[in-house]
């Protein structure tokens, strides 16, 4: 795991407490160029040392340069006073195919002694010359650089690459490395490399180690290396038998991550779900409305989202009608930016639940009694809304960018969690909570609540019941706004998009039990767990949900009011 | 006032009958191209599709404005009646499709070694006419069982079918459900030996589409005037009063469930031969609800109702989409919207509602308004749950 996890790493990043220099590793930029240019000009076996030096500063300068060289584009330029500069030469050329030259040691353009640039043609320079043995040499060298390269996860990819390699000769490089390399993660990636290169070792004794090591280390990557180690006839009996105990015990673990990555996974689409439904657990469940326009509630949201996005971008024009309304841009920069999200969901939540509140206001509150026809009128309502959308925002889908802090993923024992899915759990936690103490801790949630436990009665009380209508269907309208703004981070963001949850919000709600919200995220988890338990096993997003979709019907059988049904002495 | 009513939508299905069974096959095989009264086989076929349509519509208006149940899958009963006649035709079409092989195309294409077994007796015509009604019919009768048994009803039961249609319908999305995947079932070629591009056959399947509508109206009106109607009708209003009068409400709802099918299956395979094609988009859920729909702007819980409905909606629809496609949907929704909100009775309707508006229009001038009464009739009476 990384020293800091990554939010931090922003969080800190942002505040200017640390600069990128600290996190540079050894070697300045000037000592690397000095160290190539000594390379350069070197011969025989001095030339050999001093590659090898270059593989261990992680320098990008260098590896690029050792390419280019691989390649024949480095040059020896003689000047006046006889001294050799190396330099190598710009891609681009000018009208006679010359180019200028780029000085190795500086990394500046080569100028006369008047300050002029210098031109030149790649034939009339002299390439500094390789062999094959040395070519190979370079090639390692650049192998290693990226090694000990200042950014973890590149050298956990090279240790990776190396020690598929099945070269012995990178073993020395990744030792060193391991003695110096103070993450953890990545220590243990290179201690894999090493056990999985001894592995082609030809002492029996050392592969037995190599083989142990790999097992305890749980290493992943060498299940393929191993397997073909295992085939391998020829190779001595205890060795073979230590590789299969190793290879079982990794294949015990991928099952064991497998299970828990299907878990997490379950869990964070049962979060969606549950996101998604929390508006409807409200309409629906609270108030026997049935709003086939929530799924547009939530584009609604995901829509809000995408125009805060480019408000604080450049701007944007949008078809609006075939008139294109050009809506203004901040051109906001930087971690200004990346706060788009933040306000970009108390915007949806609020655009959402004002549309819920017109909705509410010209056809719902005709319909309270008539549950079957609001069903209808809001699939009309849908409808229009849908194309509406299609017809201000275009008919194809648009792009909403994460957050740079929702990218990524960290993870525990090899099992990854992706930062988005990690926030949507956060995030489904705090809008149950909130909306749990809503509607238990507040006024408001008091007056929710005798309205929909008996209408009549709480009017005799004094209780606007008109007003708390609108304001619940508000607020739940607001919450599918809510999941709008998220589903906007994970998914594609189209007229449609509503369509694709309505189904399964619906049926989450009739299988938690209409009007009960623990049934909702019961339901939910329970759901997103199934589903994702299915696809595993069956190898098929869509035969797993209509597995789920018959095993609903079949469970309504036994509990027809849900998991957990309202009692009521009223039949109807 | 109910007779009068009756006597006059007979009178007017005549004439429809006339105009529909006799007067447009006539003037389409009989005129010439050229002569004013000359009617397309175009327009024949455009016409076939509806009342492929209004088939469909009385199937849901028998089902939701007599019996109370708003099926929102009710286009899952059209497209399998649909498949279930595809695959005949499919089968008709021999050696003569892309591939020349005896397979089908898109089983060559997939690379089928042989004939799935459930699709070898669909060589047989009547193997695949009756599958047209017993798989509808099966699947209703196994999901209505479970459903009604448990007591799932009012709007539980418009979500559940809702969900089943959904499950179907992404079911014969997947290539491997042997039914074509997203292209469906299409180019067919014969039907009993006929030329499906003739002419003439398709005189012939409008005239049998004609048929079935003017059939199944009139085994519908002898259901609903029956004692069965009657009790179809109580259990729409209050089911548990009808429950607890010692009728099994449940084995009438499934019955009525199951007939519905038997006839959505049937319009759909006649629609099937008409339109060339049957894919899973048939039975999306938002066709359902666009059925529904049809019957709300026709009227329900009439029979005439949904015919009209089923006709008028789709021939605006088959005008809008393309004068202003892009209002279409705006037009669809809101005249459901529209409907739902301030004419729940459709357009058949609409007399009997004019009549009232111009009743109350004289009654207004004729007496002194009493403001006590005008604030009572604001506020609308409670009407029955029909939950």
């Amino acid at each position: 795991m990384n020293p800091l996890p990554r939010p931090i790493l922003f969080l800190l990043l942002t505040l200017g407490l640390l600069t990128p220099r600290l996190l540079a590793g050894p070697g300045t930029e000037a000592e690397v160029r000095h160290d190539l240019v000594l390379t350069l000009l070197s011969h025989g076996p001095e030339r050999h040392e001093l590659l090898h030096q270059l593989a261990r500063s992680g320098s990008k300068v260098a590896a690029s340069v050792l390419t280019s060289w691989t390649r024949g584009e480095i040059y020896a330029y003689r000047t006046p006073g006889g001294k050799t500069i190396p330099v190598t030469l710009e891609e681009q050329e000018d009208a006679k195919g010359l180019a200028r030259a780029i000085r190795i040691d500086t990394g500046a353009v080569l100028v006369d002694a008047k300050g002029k640039a210098l031109k030149f043609d790649d034939s009339t320079l002299d390439t500094i010359d390789t062999d094959m043995r040395l070519r190979m040499d370079i090639q390692q060298a650049i192998d290693v650089l990226s090694l000990a390269s200042p950014v973890p996860d590149e050298r956990r990819s090279a240790a990776v690459k190396l020690g598929n390699s099945g070269k012995m000769a990178y073993l020395p490089y990744l030792e060193e490395r391991l003695t110096e390399e103070k993450i953890a993660d990545v220590r243990r990636t290179i201690e894999e490399a090493i056990a999985t290169l001894k592995l082609g070792s030809s002492d029996p004794s050392v592969q037995i180690k190599a083989a142990r090591n790999l097992a305890r280390l749980n290493a992943l990557g060498a299940v393929d290396v191993l397997t073909q180690f295992v085939a391998n006839k020829s190779a001595d009996p205890d060795a073979l038998a230590a590789a299969r105990i190793a290879l079982r015990s990794i294949q015990e673990h991928i099952s064991l991550v497998n299970f828990f990555g299907t878990l997490f996974r379950g869990v964070s689409l049962g979060s969606i779900l549950l996101v998604v439904s929390l508006g409807l657990a409200i309409t629906f469940g609270l108030m026997g409305v049935i709003n086939m326009a929530h799924g547009e509630m939530i584009a609604v949201g995901a829509y809000t989202a995408y125009l805060v996005e480019n408000i604080f971008g450049s701007g944007i024009t949008l078809p609006f009608f075939g008139f294109g309304l050009h809506v203004p841009g901040l051109h906001a920069t930087g971690s200004f930016y990346e706060s788009n999200f933040i306000f970009a969901i108390p915007a949806s939540f609020v655009t959402a639940a004002i549309a819920g509140l017109v909705l509410e206001r010209l056809v719902i509150r005709f319909l309270y009694r008539r549950p079957l026809e609001s069903l209808l009128a809001t699939w009309g309502v849908s409808l229009v809304m849908q194309q509406g959308f299609r017809m201000v925002f275009g008919a194809n889908n648009v792009q909403v960018d994460s957050p740079s802090w929702l990218l990524g993923h960290f993870s525990i024992d090899d099992v990854m969690f992706g930062y988005n899915r990690v926030f949507v759990v956060g995030f489904a936690i705090a809008i149950v909570l909130g909306t749990w103490l809503l509607l238990t801790k507040t006024p408001l949630g008091l007056l929710i609540r005798s309205v929909m436990q008996n209408r009549r009665m709480a009017s005799c009380m004094g209780v606007r019941t008109d007003w708390v209508n609108m304001l619940t269907f508000a607020f739940g309208s607001g919450l599918a706004g809510l999941a709008g703004a998220f589903l906007s981070q994970i998914g594609n963001v189209g007229p449609s998009m509503g369509q694709t949850y309505i189904v399964d919000s619906f049926m989450v709600v009739v299988v938690g039990g209409v009007g009960s919200i623990v049934g909702t995220v019961y339901a939910s988890l329970g759901m997103g767990s199934a589903d994702q338990v299915l696809q595993q096993v069956l190898g098929s997003p869509v035969l797993g949900k209509i597995i789920v979709l018959c095993f609903i019907i079949l469970f309504l059988q036994w509990k027809p009011g849900g998991l957990f049904a309202t009692r009521s002495r009223n039949l109807d | 006032m109910r007779s009068e009513r009756s006597r006059f939508e007979l009178w007017f299905l005549a004439l429809f009958a006339l105009v529909i069974l006799v007067i447009l096959p006539g003037l389409n095989a009989f005129t010439s191209a050229a002569s004013a009264l000359h009617v397309s086989d175009f327009t024949i076929n455009l016409y076939g599709k509806y009342l492929c349509y209004a088939v469909l519509a009385i199937s849901v208006d028998l089902l939701w404005g007599y019996t109370g149940l708003l099926s929102l899958g009710q286009c899952l009963f059209f497209a399998l009646g649909g498949y279930a006649f595809g695959m005949y035709l499919m089968l008709m079409i021999g050696k003569l499709g892309q591939y020349h092989s005896n397979l089908p195309d898109f089983m060559v294409f997939l690379g089928y070694p042989r004939l799935p077994a459930h699709w070898v007796p669909f060589r047989h015509f009547w193997f695949a006419a009756l599958a047209v009604m017993w798989v509808p019919g099966l699947v209703a009768y196994i999901f209505g069982f479970l459903a009604f048994r448990s007591r799932i009803r009012g709007v539980y039961f418009s979500i559940l079918t809702q969900a089943l249609t959904y499950a179907a319908c992404l079911m014969f999305f997947r290539n491997d459900f042997t039914f074509g995947g997203n292209n469906g079932l299409t180019d067919f070629k014969f039907v009993l030996g006929y030329d499906l591009r003739s002419a003439a056959t398709q005189r012939v399947l409008y005239l049998l589409t004609g048929v079935l509508l003017f059939a199944t109206y009139g085994f519908c009106r002898w259901l609903t005037s029956s004692k069965f109607g009657k009790v179809q009708r109580a259990i729409r209003d209050s089911e548990n009063r009808v429950l607890f009068s010692g009728y099994s409400t449940p084995n009438f709802k499934l019955f009525v469930f199951v007939v519905c099918a038997v006839i959505a299956g049937l319009a759909g395979a006649l629609y099937v031969p008409q339109v060339g094609i049957i894919n899973p988009s048939e039975m999306a859920t938002d066709k359902s609800l666009e059925v529904i729909v049809w019957v709300a702007v026709g009227g329900r819980g009439t029979l005439i109702g949904p015919i009209i409905g089923a006709i008028v909606v789709n021939a605006i629809k088959s005008w809008a989409t393309r004068a202003f496609p892009d209002l279409w949907l705006f037009i669809l929704g809101g005249m459901f919207i529209l409907v739902v909100l301030f004419l729940p009775g459709g357009i058949v309707s609409l007399p009997e509602r004019l009549g009232e508006l111009a009743r109350k229009f004289r009654r207004a001038r004729a007496a002194v308004p009493e403001p006590v009464a005008d604030s009572a009739e604001a506020k609308p009476a409670p009407e029955p749950d029909r939950t």
